[in-house]
């Protein structure tokens, strides 16, 4: 019936060259911990750990629509995980991290069949108690030091596997080989963690998670298993939340349930990062990364003040640039560093890219 | 046109006619108080047409969200292809060949037009995207949405949500196409189109039922009527026949000629 053939291109011309710059910035991140001070490696490992679980809640909250302000419950496992693992079971910090991942992976079945029952609003309250109820539980466990927490013996932090390696390699102290591995784990991390959001949302399954945004209704009318796509997403966010945990802790390398299971650092930041930067989109949380961290080293010392600056930021641009910075640099120029957008060409057509 | 009594539903041995597509038994929804869908049977031969019509209220949608399990009957069955899926979820069904367009259109307003039909084809037929592209095109190019292909449905103008609803069905490959007062709203000629691509999409082989106000577009395509009231069935048979019937002479009174 139709003269032409078509197909389906999402990347751009603009997006391959962009895709270029951004492994070429990859590979500067790479060997940057060689060349600068420990501080800013030790800023560095905090911006790629919340840009990671910016991705990942944007990914639950923007992409499918399951807007959770309970991430802190997968932080905090992911972190007490990895004491349990290297402290009390002798495993190997970096195995440790990979296992708490996939234990924390496992928690969140249970989890969803509690939250899973609740819509809307009441999903996000529902995410929020059971991290309440996941902080009392872990508070309970004495020999991880119960409600005032515990601290990372030398011998685990100083002996992660690759540490001698790096020390003999590039001629440095524990200490600072200590901050370089953990950088390059937590790199990993953050890259990876973009990387997945991207090809899960290029895959039939990215699909699925924004029709159910959309409309569940009607997903479900067009064949999509709305639970079960939901549920995948939630577990494998879960599982690389905790994942971070465990690194967030393996550095910070002491631990109580206060601290692990904050909403505040692990998800009201981690939605401020998002708002910023532009929910729904991969450049949004890397660009609201950047303005957070700015603010936060520059403003943090105003106390209370620095709050108020964030929270009043966020507003101003939830009213006027709904869909963040880069959703308003993308309408107004077109660009999009990780197109996902599915475009029908015809064969008939100039290929025009 | 033969009336579809309960006679015809139990052949010899219990085995259901093998023409058949869609047999609704004794079904019922109430909410609350309200008798929505009320003891209503139904049968639907394959390759058939069938057109609903009814006052406001009478429990058309109700009937469809039904069929395609959005809600669950308070008592009866529903069997598609002689297979019983009272039980079978939205999504199976939607598998099993059952599409819908919604009265009230429900994009993917945030996935372009394109996606939107992509949804549909890889999930409901299990297909990958580049084995259904060209199929997904020829219904866009059918259904008129080819020129907005790569807008976000959320862009779109009333009609054409409408045409996406239809052209989102489609592309699920449906057996059971089930389309909810998709004419309202359309001029003449706009009309006039419609009824020939549903006349295109039924020569094709799919068998069709349609909830519709505008009753001489329904006219033009259906091959048996039925007409729902207070969520009863209150007649049933030849188009025709049925649109001059006392009872729906006088439901209709002022709504259409
Ligand atoms: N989810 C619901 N909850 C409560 N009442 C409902 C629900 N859905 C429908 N109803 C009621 O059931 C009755 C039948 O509604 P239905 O939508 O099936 O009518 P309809 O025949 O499609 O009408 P219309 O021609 O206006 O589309 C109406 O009185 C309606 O208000
Ligand atoms: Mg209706």
């Amino acid at each position: 019936m139709l003269a032409a053939n078509f197909r389906i291109e999402t990347a751009t011309a603009a997006s391959r060259t962009i895709a270029l710059a951004g492994a070429g910035l990859v590979l500067v991140l790479v060997v940057l911990p060689l060349f600068v001070s420990r501080g800013l490696v030790q800023d560095m490992i905090f911006v790629f750990y919340m840009l990671a679980l910016a991705q990942l809640w944007n990914l639950l909250a923007g992409h499918a629509g399951l807007v959770s302000v309970g991430q802190q419950a997968f932080v905090g496992l992911g972190g007490y995980l990895l004491f349990a693992f290297t402290v009390i079971l002798g495993i190997d910090a970096l195995a440790a991290i990979v296992l708490a991942g996939l234990v924390t992976g496992i928690c969140a079945f249970p989890t969803a069949l509690v939250v899973f029952r609740l819509r809307g609003a009441y999903f996000a309250i529902g995410t929020w108690v059971v991290a309440e109820v996941f902080r009392l539980l872990i508070a309970q466990w004495k020999q991880l030091g119960g409600g005032t927490g515990t601290s990372l013996p030398v011998s685990v932090t100083n002996e992660v596997a690759g540490i001698e390696w790096i020390k003999r390699v590039f001629d440095v102290r524990t200490a600072a080989a200590r901050d370089m591995e953990i950088y390059w784990v937590a790199l990993a991390l953050a890259v990876g963690t973009v990387l997945a959001v991207y090809f899960i949302l290029r895959s039939r399954r990215g699909l699925a998670l924004a029709a159910i945004r959309d409309s569940e209704l009607a997903a479900e009318s067009v064949g999509v298993d709305s639970y079960r796509t939901k549920l995948w997403v939630f577990a494998v966010a879960a599982a690389a939340t905790g994942m971070i945990g465990a690194l967030i802790y393996l550095q910070k390398a002491r631990i109580s349930p206060d601290a692990a299971f904050t909403v505040i650092d692990w998800t009201a930041y981690v939605i401020f990062i998002v708002v910023i930067g532009g929910i729904g989109t991969i450049e949004g949380p890397i660009i609201g990364v950047i303005v957070f961290y700015l603010m936060q080293r520059y403003l943090a010392d105003f106390g209370t003040w620095y709050l108020i600056l964030l929270g009043g930021l966020a507003i101003l641009v939830m009213l006027f640039a709904p869909r963040g910075i880069c959703g308003y640099l993308s309408e107004r120029y077109g660009i999009s560093l990780f197109p996902t957008r599915r475009r029908l060409v015809s064969d008939k057509d100039s290929p025009g890219m | 046109m033969l009336l579809y009594g309960p006679h015809m539903l139990d052949a010899p041995g219990g085995r259901s006619d093998f023409r058949v597509m869609l047999e609704i038994r004794q079904l019922s929804k109430s909410f609350g108080s309200l008798r929505a869908v009320d003891n209503v049977d139904l049968v639907v031969e394959r390759r058939a047409a069938l057109g609903i019509v009814g006052p406001n209220g009478a429990g058309k949608s109700t009937l469809f969200n039904l069929i395609t399990g959005d809600l669950r009957p308070d008592a009866g069955t529903v069997r598609l292809d002689h297979r019983d899926i009272t039980a079978a979820t939205p999504y199976e069904r939607s598998r099993a060949g059952i599409a819908r367009t919604y009265q009230v259109p429900q994009p993917f307003e945030n996935l372009t037009v394109f996606e939107n039909l992509l949804v549909g084809a890889v999930y409901a037929q299990g297909r990958r995207e580049h084995e259904i592209t060209d199929f997904c095109a020829e219904i866009l190019e059918r259904t008129h949405l080819m020129r907005r292909a790569d807008s976000p449905a959320g862009s779109l103008t009333l009609l054409e949500r409408k045409r996406l609803e239809l052209a989102r069905a489609l592309a699920t490959g449906p057996k059971l196409l089930l389309l909810d007062e998709i004419a309202g709203g359309l001029t003449e000629g706009e009309c006039q189109e419609l009824i020939e691509t549903i006349r295109l999409i039924h020569a094709a082989g799919t068998t069709i039922v349609w909830i519709e106000h505008i009753v001489h577009a329904l006219l033009a395509v259906v091959g048996r009527l039925i007409v729902l009231d207070f969520g009863r069935m209150i007649a049933q048979g030849e188009p025709q026949v049925v649109m001059r019937s006392a009872e729906v002479r006088e439901i209709y009174m002022g709504i259409e000629a």
